[in-house]
Formats: structure tokens, C-alpha cells, sequence
């Protein structure tokens, strides 16, 4: 899966955390999401679960903490993916 | 100095009625609230009738945000955001959202028996089958006791006190009543104050277990809960909360807030567990030490009682209520004061119950009536020796009620009693 095709896939994941439109809206590579998306860190164990759950993969606690931004996320994404 | 500390804001969630139009119309019709309940008879429970709030999905989304309502599910908290707020509004309060400061000179003080009863039992079944990982990041908020007072905090900016009290059934009158002290002594200008309950069956198992909740109503169900009732064989369990804004009282007038009614006292007390008092059953020696000095506390003569609004919850106790009351007042037989109970209509809201019905009772001093009590035509015989029929109107009574006394009485022996007065400018 290329990286376009899973933004495309997290936009709806991260939506209900993000009460900034604009800023979703402007979601790339680089989006960070708790500096650029003001997502609650709370939440972010939430997105890990969709993810998971998007995706059919299992992310482990040292992948989880690496993902607070698209570019990461989505490079583990690939990673978990490519070893299913 | 004490501070003079009024009510300015109601709201309610209760089985039969949600908002304070709906309720105040409920309880001088005398309109039940109580249900049959198919999910306790799917789990065979002895008492299969509840009294349940009715929450519409259209009403909680006017109060939490879709982010927030994602794996919710607390009903006890879903109660107490809608009353908490509700009373807030009531009283001529705004939700400030963009302010960056929170509201230092208020805060809540709302209590709970306990919380996100269901969301515990989903978390449990997921820890046990090796998924810790998969709970979410929601369980704790809802889960823990303060977090009807952790969902108000921040709904409202409180920058004051914000913690939740947990005394059994006295929970809602202990609220009022600490946030009445807290004012009192200046250190808060408005509280918060109620209490809510989960509803269900993880919260009313306990009870049916105990027995102490009726069986012979199941069909009935309106008919169930029947306090001083003769044929009173038990309460039936339900849920709801009730909430008061209550502020000192020069901050009320310098906002022309409306008043419905003063806090004059109350007390806060326990039989220990000693002499005739056990985990569950009342120390009559403290109930009525706990009357007296709510009146002392208030300064008023046990003759100045307008009416009552008691505990009664149609169990084999009820008749010894009546005589506590009796022989703290020194009054009996037609000297008696006009005494009500709400559980007649919405059953037991245990942790909610105190504040639930002290709501009923504060809108019947605003408004000046006495609502019925239902369900007791045929009226406990040791009742009937203690008092006279007349103390329990069974109609609604159109009075003007100057001073009224409420209390609550819970499992570990303990006991409120709060002392309500009409504002006179």
C-alpha cells in the first residue's frame, strides 16, 4: 500500500479527535498530531486501535510510541504490513 | 460571620420526568415513573420493575460532544452532566468555552455510588481474555467515582472545589450539604451540588439479593413502590440525578439571580453501627439526634416545620422513620406535619435519591404545594398510631410552605438532614 493510499485510509480514523477543520483539512505527510491537530494525547491509544483494527494489524508498544505523526505512522503501517 | 447561602438553579433527570417542566408536572399529578423491566426478567431477578430515566440519543448530543459519546457508556454520568448542567443554566449561568481561565470562585461537589458501572464489566471481560491494550482511553474517566464531577469541572471551567462525595443513599443530601458549608465559610462564592446513579441491573443485583426490593409487583408496576403502605414489601430500584446551583447569597442578588429557596442548616451524622444501628439498619437514637441538630444548626423550632419530605422507601422501616420524626419534633397526631415521599413515584435513585428529592422538595416551596403521595390508600396501621391520615396528603395540596425539612438515610448507619426555607426579600 503506498503512502497516498493510507492518508487516504487515516484521514477517517483521525477525524472524530480533530475539532480544528482547517487543520484537518490540511493533513500531509508531515502532519504531526498533536502539534499540528491538537489531538488530545489520550486519544492517541484510540487511533492505535482503528489502526489496528483498519489495517488487521497488531502495532507493539515500541511501534506505538513512535507514532505521533503521519510520516512515522505510516512507515510502521508498512512495515506491519509487509511482515503479515 | 456565616454566609447566607441560596438556591438559584435547579435541574433533573428522573424516571418520571427529564427537565424540570416534565418533573414539576409528574409530581403534582402524581405520575410513576416506575417500568416493568425486561432485561431483569431475561436475568431472572425476584424484582422485575425499575424506574429509568429516559434519555433520548437526540438529548445526549445536546450535551456531550461525538468525540465524548464514543464508547460511553455511564449512565450515571449521563444523568448528572444533564441535571448538572441543566442547573447551571437555570440559574442564569453561562458555559464559558473560550475562556482560558477557569471560574476560581466555583466549583461542584457531586456525588456518586458508583460509576460507569457497565464500562467496568466490559473491561473486565476484555482484561480476562488478554486484551488490557484494546480498552481505550475512556475507562478510567467514566470508571472512576469522581468522574461526574471531573465531567461537570470541565464541561462548566470550575477552577474551585471539584470532587465527588459517595455516603450510600445520604449521598445527595451530604452534596448540598457540603457545598452549603463550603459557602458558608467563604471559601467558595457558588457550588454545584447533587448526586446521581447508574442504572441497571449491575447496580441493583446487591439489592435483589438482600430481598429488600419488592417481588410482588412485577405486574403492576406503578403500583410497586408503595411507601407507608400497608402492603410496602420493599423498593423498587431506579436512578435519576438532581442537581442545585447554590451560591452566597449577596452573589445571587448582585446578579438578580432568581431564588428559590434558602439553605438555612442541616447535619451530617452516623449511629455508629451501635445499639439498635447495624451496616443496614438505622440507629433510631441518631436518626433523630441528626433531626434535632439540622434544626439547631437552622435556629428553627421543631413547630415551625411547614412539611417533610422524607426518606421512606416502602420497606418494614418506614413506620420507624415516622416515629424518629415524631418524637424528635415532639409533634404527633394531627400536630404532625405534612410528609411526602418521592420514592411513591420514581422508586429508590439510591445515590441520586438525597438530591433527586430535594429538587422535588425545593420546587414545592417555590411553588407552594405538596405533591401526593401514591401507592399508600391503604395507609401502615403503626403509621396510623404515630400520626394522622391528614399528615399524608395523597392529593396534591396547594400550601404555602415556609420551612421544610428533608433527609436521607443510608446503609453504614448514616444520616442527613437539610433545613429549606422560602426566600423573602
Amino acid at each position: 500500500m503506498n503512502k497516498e493510499e493510507i492518508i487516504e485510509k487515516l484521514k477517517p480514523i483521525v477525524k472524530p479527535f480533530v475539532k480544528d477543520e482547517t487543520a484537518f483539512n490540511a493533513i500531509n505527510e508531515k502532519t504531526h498530531f498533536i502539534t499540528d491537530l491538537n489531538i488530545n494525547s489520550a486519544n492517541l491509544v484510540d487511533i492505535v486501535l482503528d489502526v489496528e483494527e483498519a489495517f488487521s494489524i497488531e502495532i507493539d508498544n515500541e511501534s506505538m510510541e513512535k507514532m505521533l505523526d503521519l510520516e512515522q505512522t505510516i512507515l510502521i503501517i508498512q512495515e506491519k504490513l509487509s511482515t503479515k | 460571620m456565616k454566609k447566607r447561602v441560596v438556591i438559584t438553579g435547579l435541574g433533573i433527570v428522573a424516571p418520571n420526568g427529564v427537565g424540570l417542566d416534565a418533573f414539576t408536572n409528574a409530581i403534582k399529578s402524581g405520575i410513576s415513573g416506575i417500568r416493568f423491566d425486561a432485561e431483569l426478567e431475561r436475568l431472572k431477578f425476584s424484582c422485575q420493575i425499575s424506574g429509568t430515566p429516559e434519555i433520548s440519543d437526540e438529548l445526549k448530543r445536546q450535551y456531550f460532544t461525538e468525540l465524548e459519546l464514543r464508547n460511553f457508556n455511564a449512565t450515571g454520568i449521563l444523568y448528572g452532566v444533564i441535571a448538572g448542567l441543566d442547573a447551571w443554566k437555570d440559574a442564569g449561568l453561562t458555559i464559558e468555552n473560550n475562556s482560558e481561565n477557569p471560574d476560581w470562585e466555583s466549583g461542584t461537589i457531586f456525588g456518586a455510588g458508583t460509576s460507569g458501572i457497565e464500562i467496568f464489566r466490559t473491561s473486565i471481560y476484555k482484561i480476562d481474555a488478554f486484551e488490557t491494550r484494546k480498552l481505550g482511553s475512556t475507562v478510567v474517566s467514566q470508571t472512576m467515582n469522581s468522574g461526574i464531577s471531573a465531567y461537570l469541572g470541565g464541561k462548566l471551567g470550575l477552577g474551585n472545589q471539584v470532587s465527588t462525595n459517595s455516603s450510600a443513599c445520604t449521598t445527595g443530601v451530604e452534596s448540598i450539604l457540603m457545598g452549603f458549608e463550603r459557602i458558608q465559610q467563604g471559601k467558595a462564592k457558588r457550588m454545584l451540588v447533587g448526586s446521581t446513579s447508574d442504572s441497571g441491573p449491575y447496580i441493583w443485583g446487591g439489592f435483589d439479593a438482600m430481598k429488600v426490593c419488592t417481588f410482588k409487583y412485577n405486574e403492576q408496576p406503578e403500583k410497586g413502590s408503595r411507601p407507608m403502605s400497608t402492603n410496602a414489601s420493599g423498593f423498587v430500584p431506579s436512578s435519576g440525578a438532581g442537581a442545585l446551583v447554590i451560591e452566597e447569597l449577596e452573589t445571587a442578588l448582585a446578579r438578580g439571580a432568581r431564588i428559590y429557596a434558602e439553605i438555612l442548616g442541616g447535619n451530617i451524622n452516623s449511629g455508629g453501627q451501635r445499639g439498635e444501628g447495624t451496616m443496614t439498619a438505622p440507629n433510631s437514637v441518631a436518626v433523630q439526634k441528626c433531626i434535632t441538630d439540622a434544626l439547631q444548626d437552622a435556629m428553627v423550632n421543631p413547630n415551625e416545620i411547614d412539611a417533610i419530605n422524607g426518606h421512606l422507601t416502602a420497606t418494614s422501616k418506614d413506620a420507624l422513620e415516622i416515629k424518629n420524626w415524631s418524637e424528635a419534633l415532639n409533634r404527633r397526631g394531627a400536630d404532625f406535619p405534612q410528609i411526602n415521599s418521592l420514592k411513591s413515584m420514581v422508586g429508590h435513585c439510591l445515590s441520586g435519591s438525597g438530591s433527586v428529592e430535594s429538587v422535588a422538595t425545593v420546587l414545592q416551596i417555590y411553588n407552594g404545594f405538596i405533591f401526593p403521595n401514591i401507592n399508600c390508600e391503604d395507609l401502615n396501621e403503626a403509621i396510623k398510631t404515630i400520626i394522622s391520615e391528614e399528615s399524608i396528603p395523597q392529593m396534591m395540596v396547594q400550601k404555602e410552605l415556609n420551612i421544610v425539612a428533608k433527609a436521607s438515610f443510608g446503609f453504614g448507619d448514616i444520616n442527613g438532614c437539610i433545613i429549606f426555607k422560602k426566600y423573602k426579600k
